[in-house]
């Protein structure tokens, strides 16, 4: 594969990404929005409710989609480093499959934290 | 105010932050949460949160188009995210060691560096010898220039990966993109060309934040209610003001920007000062 077919794909999978995260959050937000219209927020004091995935099972049903969006955004770059390091393996190029592996596990360390 | 007129305000807002992120070349979530903080009384913590969060849907976004266009640099990217990744697991993990009026007081600082650091995009500099390392690593590259391609070499690896390691524990200290960091690593340090700067750190930027991400949300500042319309807002703002990028002289426009991000960037310090003082 060249490297600018390469670019072509990654630059189609952030695309997507990035739209179905988007389309996700909006109609979670718009769940949330008819539900909750009419509650004060109170964003003012931090007091961490929601922490760690686990959250997603406590949450109420819109925020937990909009949760589920906004986890297939934070998944698309990730996506990205899984693509390059396929592409990388099949152009055998090993420093940058030993690079891009490196990458990928500080970025699976931090999410690892969240299921905590 | 109800949630509806909340969610409402915050999203006009982060709409107008990622249109102003995307014209002064800041992107819209370093504007973002000083506008949640100083105007609409959010938590830093949340505002981080939630910016973070639209860093990586803009920085996915644009970089898209780049990555097409063959601007970006695929694998200086690819090594540089080794030390910006670490550097934002590290700056994640210190969020809950440093007071949020401390982060207020960085954050201003930085802004006020970003905003000024804006107006100053410095002159190319003519191509030179290759560090051994960069060839080693391949990192030389070309991009598509007006009278056809334009070869470039990397210099000075060591000292523009360090630089990304700060610029990555800035991301993830305050939730914020850092990409005028990582232009100065890139175009400063190694000598890229800076349209290849701009690009690969607008494609390493949701990277970064990612690493952060993870971290964010088990410390539980990334809130969903406070996050949808903040990332919603930003991402339609930053493309609305890419395309008007695309098109405008927009110089005197940029001036008057810098000058109202750096009234927020010194209003934001003001307030960690009082703050940190009661």
């Amino acid at each position: 594969m060249t490297d600018s077919r390469l670019d072509q794909i990654i630059g189609n999978l952030l695309r997507v990404g990035v739209v179905t995260a988007a389309a996700v959050v909006a109609w979670g937000g718009a769940r949330y929005l008819l539900r909750t219209g009419q509650t004060r927020p109170d964003y003012h004091a931090f007091h961490p409710e929601v922490r760690g995935l686990h959250s997603l099972g406590v949450l109420p049903l819109p925020q937990a989609i909009i949760m589920i969006g906004l986890l297939i955004l934070i998944a698309t770059p990730v996506a990205r480093v899984v693509f390059s390091l396929v592409a990388f393996a099949m152009e055998r190029d090993r420093a940058y499959v030993v690079i891009t592996l490196i990458v990928l596990v500080v970025l699976l360390y931090s999410l690892g934290t969240s299921w905590l | 105010m109800d949630v509806l007129a909340f969610s409402l305000a915050v999203f006009s807002a982060s709409l107008l932050a990622g249109f102003l992120g995307a014209l002064t070349g800041l992107g819209g979530g370093v504007i973002v949460t000083p506008v949640l903080t100083l105007l609409l009384n959010v938590d830093i913590h949340y505002a981080m949160g939630a910016s973070l969060v639209s860093v990586i849907a803009t920085s996915s976004g644009a970089a898209a188009a780049y990555v097409k266009e063959g601007f970006a640099n695929v694998r200086v990217g690819m090594f540089l995210e080794i030390a910006t990744t670490l550097g934002a697991v590290a700056g994640a993990h210190l969020t809950a060691l440093v007071p949020g009026s401390g982060l207020a007081i960085l954050f201003g600082a930085v802004l006020l560096y970003s905003a000024w650091h804006s107006l100053n995009a410095p002159p190319d500099h003519p191509d030179g010898p290759t560090d051994p390392l960069a060839a080693r690593l391949r990192l030389n590259g070309s991009y598509p220039g007006p009278g056809g391609t334009v070869q470039y070499h990397v210099q000075r690896v060591k000292a523009g990966f360090s630089l990304m390691f700060s610029a990555g524990v800035l991301s993830g200290l305050l939730g914020i993109g850092s990409g005028a960091m990582k232009v100065i690593a890139m175009d400063q340090f190694m000598r890229i060309p800076f349209k290849v700067s701009t690009t690969t750190s607008n494609f390493m930027i949701g990277v970064t934040a990612a690493a952060s991400a993870g971290i964010y949300l088990s410390h539980g500042y990334i809130e969903p209610g406070l996050a949808m319309p903040v990332m919603l807002g930003v991402l339609t703002g930053s493309l609305a003001g890419a395309r008007l990028l695309a098109g405008a002289h927009i110089k005197a426009l940029r001036l008057v920007f810098a000058g109202v991000i750096g009234l927020l960037a010194i209003e934001m310090i003001y307030n960690g000062i009082r703050g940190g003082m009661q």
